[in-house]
């Protein structure tokens, strides 16, 4: 009931927009250039009344503070600039229904105590924030409780090298805001490349989050999001996602998230969430869980990473279906001996069981948790002996008498092949 | 000295095992490659392979070749030669024969296959292994006169070096779990001649990423120009010891 009154309201409010939006066309555009009536952005801002567009045409503006206090569209075109030679944020919103697109906004300072952004939008709705590219600032684009915001095919990129992470802001800062869309965003060289905390309900659709110092997407109680088709590659500690409930993760790629503590996809308190079809590629730990429950990780690719999975003993009732582990140094590691946790028609390419009747499932028991991988991760130095032939030897004949390694982590019925998710529909079917 | 260095050397070539151990390194290494897909990969799977083979080899053929020119030895010890000599030829003659078949059966195909820093560190640890393993031999072979005693006690050692060591060690590791033990580790390594190339290797290829933080911390040691060097410096005591210590036997001892 709850859910519907909401859609009422949603529905109700776009209804509204359109209304109040309809006299948009008609309303006056305001031309910024140099030869044109104004000259400063900021000025054709604040002349501009509500549903009026202010059209910037090509050049650099030296401005800042530029503040949008009516419900207007400021469009760039031919690519204006907007530099604010770090004399503070650059455009604040603090009205609802404002679009923002095609500028180049850059050079913002640190500010430690009011966390400068390049675009602000403070305490509204429905704001479009499009095709910006953003330069060479503290925090890029800062959403706070902005609802229903969509901020969609901007370029984010800063300038982190030699840079700690407490000099550096986030790319995309979202908090405290239902219904966001994020997508087709490229962020690069920031803090976190995607930042929310208290986000609901929203889209994070084909972003590519690279190269930041810290995570390229990182997460706090945000339930109910959709991530999909997102790219999160060279981050200084990959993904991080914890204290979240209902999440779905498809399509993603993680992928060279290497370091010392760099994970692919770091899992801390998330519960009832999806994660399928993701590629997990070269990264130091693929999937790294802890406290995590219920969640249902199926066709995934993990390839070549150091360890696949680390699962702590503090997950329970996780299921692992039909992915691909190939390539990797350990498959599955763990402190202590998880339970409830369902491994199930799973390809490992270190499996080395037959299959009499040819049904395309082993006949012999996997167990992805090798004694190595136990002793590594008891005594993080004996790291030193990976390929050793004697590690190679205590594993195979732990594998045959298996003494050490949990009981409860084994995949029952491991597959022959590797799975092909697109094509392996009907096999898929009948494993079910 | 070179003389005698000439001589054995063409004893080594004339008995033609040194052209079979150069084609069947030449064969491995250009499978593996082809094998491999990627060159980091042929490189890894080429290091456990020259790790486990060359000791066995070097050792093998050090020990044989030892007693074989026994009556060649006794001969030249008639000569006004002195016996410091005769031993440093008979050793450089071996251990540079077995280094040239590994350049050749190694190391030309590293140079076509995986050029670079990582390849290089990987022929000269197979290098300083061979010459390592041939004074093992050489130890063993003065310790006893009988030659299937020297053989065995030749094999053990090589036995101690390729597997038990890493076992021995990483029961220690397991027993001691509850200490900070990076450094100590570093030292067990460094004991080890076979593990230190193994680290050296793996450390300098792409894979040293995937190792955690531990393997970060070894890497920032062997990753730079002073831990390869140091590591190569630890390579060089792991020849002069056990050949200044069999030179000195041979010196003593009575023929």
């Amino acid at each position: 009931m709850k859910n519907l009154s909401k859609y009422i309201v949603v529905w109700t409010a776009c209804a509204l927009v359109w209304m109040l939006g309809s006299p948009v066309a008609l309303g006056d555009t305001l031309k910024v250039c140099n030869t044109c009536e104004y000259h400063s952005v900021k000025e054709a801002v604040s002349k501009a009344k509500a549903g009026d567009v202010v059209l910037v045409d090509g050049g650099v503006y030296l401005e800042s503070g530029i503040e949008i206090t009516k419900p207007i569209s400021l469009i760039g075109r031919n690519n204006p600039v907007i530099d604010g030679q770090n004399s503070g944020q650059i455009i604040t919103i603090t009205s609802s229904n404002v679009k923002v697109e095609g500028f180049t906004v850059q050079n913002v300072a640190v500010s430690y105590m009011r966390d400068d952004a390049a675009i602000r939008v403070a305490d509204r709705e429905n704001i479009q924030i499009l095709n910006n590219t953003v330069l060479n600032t503290y925090f890029g684009i800062y959403l706070q409780n902005a609802d229903n915001s969509i901020v969609k095919g901007n370029v984010v990129k800063g300038v982190n090298t030699g840079k700690i992470e407490s000099a550096l802001g986030n790319a995309i800062h979202v908090w405290r805001t239902d219904g966001a869309e994020v997508s087709g965003n490229k962020v690069e060289g920031h803090r976190d490349g995607i930042y929310f905390e208290y986000v609901t309900n929203s889209l994070i659709h084909e972003n590519i989050s690279e190269r930041n110092n810290r995570y390229g997407l990182h997460f706090m109680f945000s339930d109910g999001n959709v991530y999909t088709r997102n790219i999160f590659r060279k981050n200084g500690a990959g993904v991080a996602v914890m204290y979240t409930r209902n999440i779905r993760m498809e399509h993603n790629t993680f992928e060279d998230n290497w370091g010392s503590a760099a994970y692919g996809l770091l899992l801390k308190d998330i519960s009832q969430s999806v994660i399928l079809n993701n590629t997990f590629r070269r990264n130091t730990t693929g999937i790294y869980m802890e406290s995590s429950s219920r969640l249902y990780i199926e066709n995934n690719d993990f390839d070549r990473n150091g360890w696949a999975i680390r699962l702590l003993a503090s997950c329970i009732q996780d299921t692992f279906r039909l992915n691909n582990f190939t390539g990797n140094s350990f498959d599955v590691s763990t402190n202590g001996s998880p339970t409830m946790n369902l491994f199930e028609h799973n390809y490992w390419d270190k499996y080395s069981g037959y299959d009499l009747n040819k049904n395309r499932v082993g006949d012999v028991p996997y167990r992805p948790v090798s004694l190595y991988s136990m002793l590594v991760e008891r005594v993080p130095p004996s790291v030193m002996f990976m390929r050793s032939f004697m590690v190679d030897l205590m594993d195979s004949i732990e594998r045959v008498l298996p003494s050490f390694i949990p009981e409860s982590l084994v995949d029952e019925r491991p597959l022959m092949k590797k799975v092909n998710h697109d094509s392996d529909r009907k096999l898929v079917q009948n494993l079910r | 000295m070179n003389k005698i260095i000439k001589y054995v050397l063409y004893d080594i070539v004339r008995n033609k095992i040194i052209v079979a151990y150069t084609l069947f390194l030449l064969l491995l290494s250009i499978g593996l490659f082809n094998l491999g897909g990627s060159p980091d990969k042929g490189l890894l799977s080429l290091l456990n392979l020259v790790l486990l083979t060359v000791p066995l080899i070097s050792i093998v053929f050090g020990t044989t070749h030892f007693y074989n020119s026994y009556e060649f030895m006794e001969l030249l010890v008639s000569q006004p030669i002195r016996r410091s000599k005769i031993f440093m030829s008979e050793y450089l003659g071996v251990a540079l024969s077995l280094s040239a078949a590994f350049m050749i059966g190694v190391g030309i195909p590293v140079l076509l296959f995986a050029p670079g820093a990582t390849g290089l560190y990987l022929v000269l640890t197979g290098v300083f292994i061979t010459f390592i393993f041939v004074a093992l031999a050489f130890l063993a072979s003065v310790i006893t006169r009988d030659k299937a005693k020297g053989i065995g006690i030749a094999l053990l050692l090589w036995f101690y070096f390729a597997l038990i060591y890493d076992g021995i060690v990483l029961f220690i590791l397991y027993s001691f779990g509850d200490y900070p033990l990076e450094y100590a580790t570093l030292v067990l390594t460094a004991l080890n001649p076979v593990d230190l190339g193994r680290v050296l290797v793996l450390l300098n290829l792409d894979v040293s990423a995937m190792m955690g933080y531990t393997g970060a911390l070894y890497k920032s040691i062997f990753g730079s120009l002073w831990g390869i060097g140091l590591a190569f410096a630890v390579m060089v005591l792991w020849v002069l010891v056990p050949v200044l210590a069999s030179r000195r036997a041979f010196t003593r001892r009575d023929l």
